[in-house]
């Protein structure tokens, strides 16, 4: 992400745009990354109510909201998705923390 | 213009300007040597002079919250306080600045505990030297007035947008009656102008969000920005008294040059000591001692171009504090003009810390500074930092 410099900011750090917080990147702090296991999802969207970020991708264009995946910049590896997430099929949860590989 | 000639402690003058301003909202806790400021100025809103609303809050750091909220809705804003009460209100002091709200204070200086006492000194407004505030020192009555007007003019200005502390000196100043002239109301406000907000949280048609939080990516961004607008203050200011000369007769400027033109020794002083030097410095004039005054007036943002100009090639110059840097070489004052002056010819610049606590700033004590500046001057070495008027 490329940062504004000084003299493009507004004074006092003023935020002059409404909803901007998908902007800002924050998903540079991991060290555990949310592994999304597609086959052992049940679509319960725990992970989406639970993320205290907006990192989980939900496909709103069908019938039913379906997650889809991890949206990697706004992810800060807090694991709580992991958590929550039901080991429903053959007791296996859809997402899993990994070490993220460097 | 015709202006009143009228009799007034300098706490009813400011509390004039701040009436003529006409500010929507002002918010403030009582201390002295400021209560009387507020206090009349909250005799002005119950009378129905002013249509402000006036928040009376519990505390200092409320005061200055409550005006950060009100500057933040779009608001021009006021409050005053004195010593305890600006240590109370810290933290807000930096919000107001780092938010460039311009929230225009009244600060009566007085000592800062402990032990606890009531007068004057210098030691709350330089602890607020580096907070972001633009900062002016009066020596009397009218220059208080005439300041606070001239700075709403000056915070408010769209290439400023920087709080504004007017100090005047508590008790010498703010509780002892004056002869000044006032302007009458609607010329005052005509000079100042109605309020021009820049980002306004009352604007629903634009929403913004303030105060967010600021870490490594930005904040020193933002605090470049408030290091550019303390710069801009320069012209403005000096637009600003320019115009409030013509308007009123009276001309102001960075600092006042007294009888400086060919002075070899030079003193330094802030608020109502001005005076006593003027007089003592006559004195030693009419026995042939070229000896002169720079009253510095405008301490944030510091001039130091205008400083250097005027100081530089002198022969002695002698800075006078009403505080005190414990532990430090010498007082802040003193610091800063000698570090503004380091790379001209060596004068040398000698410190006398003096008054802490409303100790009385004589003549005797004028007279010995500008003793110990001739042998200065004359190639004596003495002690560079110095204490003045304390018994040891």
């Amino acid at each position: 992400m490329s940062l504004k410099k000084a003299s493009e900011l507004t004074e006092g750090g003023i935020i002059t745009e409404a909803g901007n917080a998908s902007e800002y990147k924050t998903g540079d702090w991991r060290t555990f990354v949310p592994e999304f296991v597609v086959e052992n999802c049940i679509q319960c969207l725990f992970c989406w109510i639970y993320c205290p970020d907006s990192a989980i991708a939900v496909d709103l264009s069908g019938e039913k909201p379906e997650v889809t995946g991890i949206i990697l910049e706004h992810c800060k590896g807090c694991g709580i998705c992991a958590a929550e997430c039901p080991p429903v099929k053959k007791g296996k949860a859809a997402l899993v923390m990994v070490r993220e590989a460097k | 213009m015709a202006q009143n000639l009228v009799a007034l402690a300098g706490n009813e003058a400011v509390a004039y300007a701040f009436k003529q301003a006409r500010p929507h909202v002002g918010s403030a806790f009582p201390i002295t040597p400021q209560t009387e400021m507020m206090h009349k100025f909250a005799e002005f809103v119950a009378n129905g002079e002013v249509d402000t609303e006036m928040i009376l809050v519990e505390s200092e750091h409320s005061a200055m919250s409550a005006a950060i909220g009100s500057a933040a809705a779009g608001a021009r804003t006021f409050t005053a306080t004195s010593s305890a009460g600006f240590a109370l209100m810290w933290e807000m002091v930096y919000v107001a600045a780092s938010l460039r709200l311009p929230i225009n204070m009244a600060l009566v200086n007085r000592a800062l505990s402990g032990n606890i006492n009531i007068h004057c000194d210098h030691s709350d407004s330089m602890g607020g030297r580096d907070s972001g505030w633009i900062q002016v020192f009066c020596e009397n009555a009218q220059e208080s007035y005439d300041t606070a007007l001239m700075n709403f003019r000056i915070s408010e200005h769209m290439d400023v947008r920087l709080p504004a502390m007017t100090n005047y000196d508590g008790f010498i100043i703010s509780h002892t009656e004056d002869a000044l002239y006032l302007l009458d109301d609607d010329t005052a406000y005509d000079f100042i102008g109605p309020y021009q907000a820049k980002y306004a949280l009352l604007d629903v048609e634009n929403p913004i969000t303030v105060g967010p939080l600021d870490l490594t990516d930005y904040y020193f961004e933002h605090k470049w920005s408030q290091m550019e607008a303390q710069k801009r203050v320069f012209p403005v200011a000096r637009e600003v008294m320019s115009e409030f000369g013509e308007l009123t007769g009276r001309s102001y400027d960075f600092f006042e040059e007294y009888r400086l033109d060919d002075a070899d020794l030079v003193m330094v002083v802030l608020g109502s000591s001005a005076g006593t030097t003027k007089d003592v410095i006559d004195e030693y004039r009419d026995k042939g001692v070229k000896v002169g005054l720079l009253k510095l007036r405008l301490f944030r943002p510091f001039p130091v171009a205008e400083i250097v100009k005027v100081l530089a090639g002198r022969k002695a110059i002698a800075v006078l504090d009403r505080s005190a840097s414990f532990g430090g070489f010498g007082g802040p004052v003193f610091t800063e003009i000698r570090s503004a002056l380091y790379r001209q010819e060596q004068t040398p610049i000698h410190n006398w810390i003096y008054g802490l606590g409303g100790r009385d700033y004589d003549l005797k004590q004028v007279a010995e500074v500008i003793e110990k500046l001739q042998q200065i001057a004359a190639g004596e070495e003495l002690q560079e930092v110095n204490l003045l008027g304390i018994r040891l």
